[in-house]
């Protein structure tokens, strides 16, 4: 499955805080085009922080100490947190025109074109087009999906996804991530998906790295790493996904 | 019976030198302290200091410069400017911390019934902070103090009226965002009765950030009283307050400036370490 | 003494909005109630109102054969008590674990004044932490621990329902699973009837004996487990169940899972 030519190559990435506390230490993966890998572990293990390295915003008082991070393409980002990552005092379809005017450099009506296409591309409503709304009158999926518009209008080669429906309900986690796939179908950008969700994780993702404490404890094929975990970290991981029964009549399609 | 293994590196004992390790660590705090602290040592034990009276009059030696004898220099009737200066000190942070007591306790209080409750108690109270912050500060004060009559009754009462306004509308803040969290919702799920909750658990919790506004609320009141001592409705002569000895060197301020200088500033001094400390207190808390 | 909580024609306004529309809802003695919805569905507003932390518009809640009123007596009190979702918030940060527990064992005098340090200890022990915990401040423990001593402080009134809302969702997946546990054993132990919040169907599906699911302050559905997870009733259900990510198959290899790329 390794790519022969990988779009982001990490080598031996090593992040500290200020108090020269290591914080990630010596993760390395390589991404190819088109290609999706799943970044899994719990809170504190640095997998948003290996992220936010790749796009150049680490926080505050955090530092490279080590390694490379070599990236053929552009990235765009898609947070956790959709409210949080939009202006709430500036209308959603504004925000968005905003994005695509400076980052594909073309005229403010072009822009707003481009805009209202990506909203009709996310599946928001047409009404937007008409009266354009402020982020606290969407719901946190339609925000959401606000949020993966602006990443794409950036034409990203990667898309880098933080733990993006960890905040909202299953039934519209279960619409994002459908969305997330046919969009990534349809445009061919590679993906790294950060979660502490391994079922989600395993549904996405070709190869899963497995984070532990800022290290890699494991990582490989995804459906080979399922089925032969060999750190007891992954086996706990596998575990914390509590098993339904399955439906009789089988499940709703989406 | 298994249980789930402690933090090790949080034992006995590492507490109380955590603490001062934290207070050596906040210059403002250290810094601040030992302004004061310089300040109420001399106020304490300036009878021993200074072989001077501050009241009694050497008309012989008026409007001395600074010398060996008189550190500061002599007043317009010849009494040692530094002994009065000190003795001043007693007098207006005596009655700076004593006129704070009551709006304090008060306004904390009623900050949390307001915070806590809510509904008509808060609208009560709101209103009342509101109409008398609508009013200018000095106007009232003045007012007041002219009504009550000059001198020391008159300042307790102003300040009983109007200082508890600033510490209810800080505490009724934070109260009401406590109210929201969850160990206020348990102590109510366990059927403890309201003001228990509002002593036991949310006082300790509104207490630092108070004591915060204390601190610079006190050096407010600190130039109130110097204040009404400058236009004649304060402390009464000849009792030794740095308003009064404001006003009383203002006419020779051409030729021995630093009798009204001097008294100046000592509240500038009192309020800068006043403030330090506030600032410390605040920063030590916020780490926490 | 029948624990059997009965709720009837509850209903819950702010101002226009309906947040609660007439909810009847029986809990069974000795019976784990899980209850599932999305976030806005109502259901923590119906754990507050069990709990007597918001007084209902409408409708009766009973507990046994006393009937709950917006006033309850110090007896009452003790009966319901709830473990809320925030492990950062729910316990005084101003108080050491001695003064957490020991408050409520002397306000309702469950012991003597002079045992009240052993039952502290005891009632540590029972959520698997040690009696050294006592002196230290909520601030010095994990997410997972300081949910275990708000359990403690929940059980030391010995209450007969137990109310969780969302007692996992803030935890990191290793810890959820022991203290999802814990919650087990002590429902078995002690008797309790639950009322447990949730929006993960697994974690419902671990713990209730009983399932109901509310959307939009309205009560959808409810149905024993094993039929709620088979042969849900409602629709919405089963939008509800189809939703949840599921592990590939792991067991048989091939054929269930197509990896994209």
């Amino acid at each position: 499955m390794m790519s022969t030519h990988p779009v982001l190559e990490i080598e031996a990435l090593s992040l500290a805080a200020k108090s020269n506390e290591a914080l990630v230490h010596n993760v390395s993966f390589s991404l190819g085009k088109g290609e999706t890998l799943g970044l899994v572990g719990e809170s504190g293990s640095g997998k948003s922080l290996t992220l936010r390295a790749i796009l150049g915003l680490l926080p505050r008082g955090v530092t490279q100490t080590g390694g490379v991070i070599k990236s053929g393409a552009r990235s765009a980002m898609v947070f956790q947190d959709p409210r949080g990552a939009l202006d709430p005092l500036c209308p959603v379809v504004k925000q968005l025109a905003e994005v695509v005017y400076y980052r594909q450099q073309v005229s403010r009506k072009a822009s707003r074109m481009i805009a209202l296409e990506l909203l009709e591309r996310l599946g928001l409503p047409d009404s937007l087009q008409r009266s354009d709304r402020y982020p606290s009158q969407l719901s946190g999926g339609q925000c959401q999906r606000i949020v993966i518009a602006m990443a794409l209008a950036c034409k990203p080669g990667i898309l880098l996804c933080d733990e993006p429906t960890t905040a909202l309900d299953v039934t519209v986690q279960r619409q994002i991530i459908e969305t997330i796939t046919s969009l990534q179908q349809e445009l061919g950008f590679a993906m790294v998906f950060v979660t502490h969700n391994l079922a989600i994780a395993a549904n996405l993702c070709s190869r899963l790295y497995v984070m532990k404490a800022g290290e890699i404890v494991e990582h490989g094929d995804t459906l080979d790493l399922l089925q032969h975990p060999s750190d007891p970290y992954t086996q706990m991981l596998i575990d914390s996904v509590l098993p339904l029964p399955e439906l009789e009549g089988g499940r709703m399609n989406g | 019976m298994n249980y789930i293994q402690l933090d090790p590196h949080l034992h006995e004992g590492g507490r109380t030198a955590n603490r001062l390790k934290r207070i050596w660590n906040t210059p403002s705090l250290l810094v601040g302290s030992i302004m004061f602290a310089v300040l109420i040592i001399l106020a304490v034990f300036i009878p021993y200091l200074s072989p001077y009276s501050p009241t009694e009059q050497n008309l012989s030696a008026f409007l001395q410069p600074p010398s060996a004898a008189h550190w500061l220099g002599t007043d317009q009737l010849g009494r040692d400017l530094f002994t009065r200066l000190i003795y001043a000190a007693r007098t207006d942070l005596k009655i700076m911390v004593l006129a704070e007591i009551i709006p304090f306790c008060t306004g904390v209080f009623l900050g949390m019934l307001a915070g806590y409750y809510g509904k008509w108690l808060d609208a009560a109270i709101s209103l009342l902070t509101d109409t008398f912050i609508a009013f200018p500060f000095y106007l009232i004060v003045i007012i007041v103090a002219f009504a009550s009559g000059a001198g020391e009754r008159g300042i307790y009462i102003t300040f009983m009226l109007v200082g508890w306004i600033v510490f209810a509308r800080v505490v009724r803040g934070l109260s009401a965002s406590f109210r929201k969290q969850e160990w206020v919702a348990s102590a109510q799920t366990l059927g403890l009765p309201g003001v228990r909750i509002i002593l036991r658990h949310l006082l300790p919790n509104v207490l630092p950030q108070a004591v915060v506004v204390l601190m610079t609320d006190m050096v407010g009141l600190l130039v109130a009283i110097v204040t009404l001592g400058y236009l004649g409705i304060g402390i009464t002569p000849p009792t030794p307050d740095w308003g009064t000895m404001i006003s009383d060197g203002q006419p020779f301020i051409t030729t021995a400036w630093w009798l009204s200088a001097v008294p100046g500033f000592a509240v500038v001094y009192t309020g800068i370490a006043l403030s330090l400390v506030g600032d410390g207190l605040a920063d030590i808390w916020r780490k926490k | 003494m029948g624990s059997t909580l009965q709720v009837q024609n509850l209903t819950v306004r702010y101002g226009g909005f309906t947040a609660l529309d007439n909810i009847s809802l029986n809990l069974e003695e000795h019976t784990t109630l899980g209850l599932v919805g999305e976030s806005g569905s109502g259901k923590s507003t119906l754990a507050r109102v069990i709990a007597g932390l918001i007084a209902p518009d409408e409708g009766k809640i009973l507990l046994g054969s006393q009937e709950l009123l917006k006033k309850r007596s110090r007896e009452q009190h003790k009966k319901i008590q709830m473990i809320f979702q925030n492990p950062d918030a729910s316990l005084n940060p101003k108080h050491s674990i001695r003064q957490i527990l020991a408050e409520a064992l002397l306000f309702h005098k469950i012991v003597p004044r002079q045992q009240v340090e052993q039952r502290c200890k005891e009632l540590l022990a029972r959520v698997h932490l040690e009696a050294k915990a006592l002196d230290r401040f909520p601030h010095e423990f994990s997410g997972g621990q300081r949910q275990r001593i708000a359990i403690a402080r929940a059980l030391s009134v010995e209450p007969s329902l137990l109310i969780a809302d969302e007692p996992t969702s803030a935890l990191d997946v290793s810890v959820q699973l022991s203290v999802l546990e814990l919650f087990k054993t002590l429902t078995t132990e002690l008797n309790l009837t639950m009322l447990f919040i949730s929006h993960d169907l697994g974690v419902i599906h671990a713990i209730s004996d009983t399932v109901a699911v509310m959307r939009q302050g309205k009560l959808v559905e409810k149905s024993a487990k094993d039929q709620f997870f088979t042969r849900p009733e409602h629709d919405y259900s089963r939008e509800l169940l189809s939703a949840v990510p599921k592990m590939p198959n792991t067991t048989t290899a091939g054929g269930y899972y197509e990896p994209r790329t």
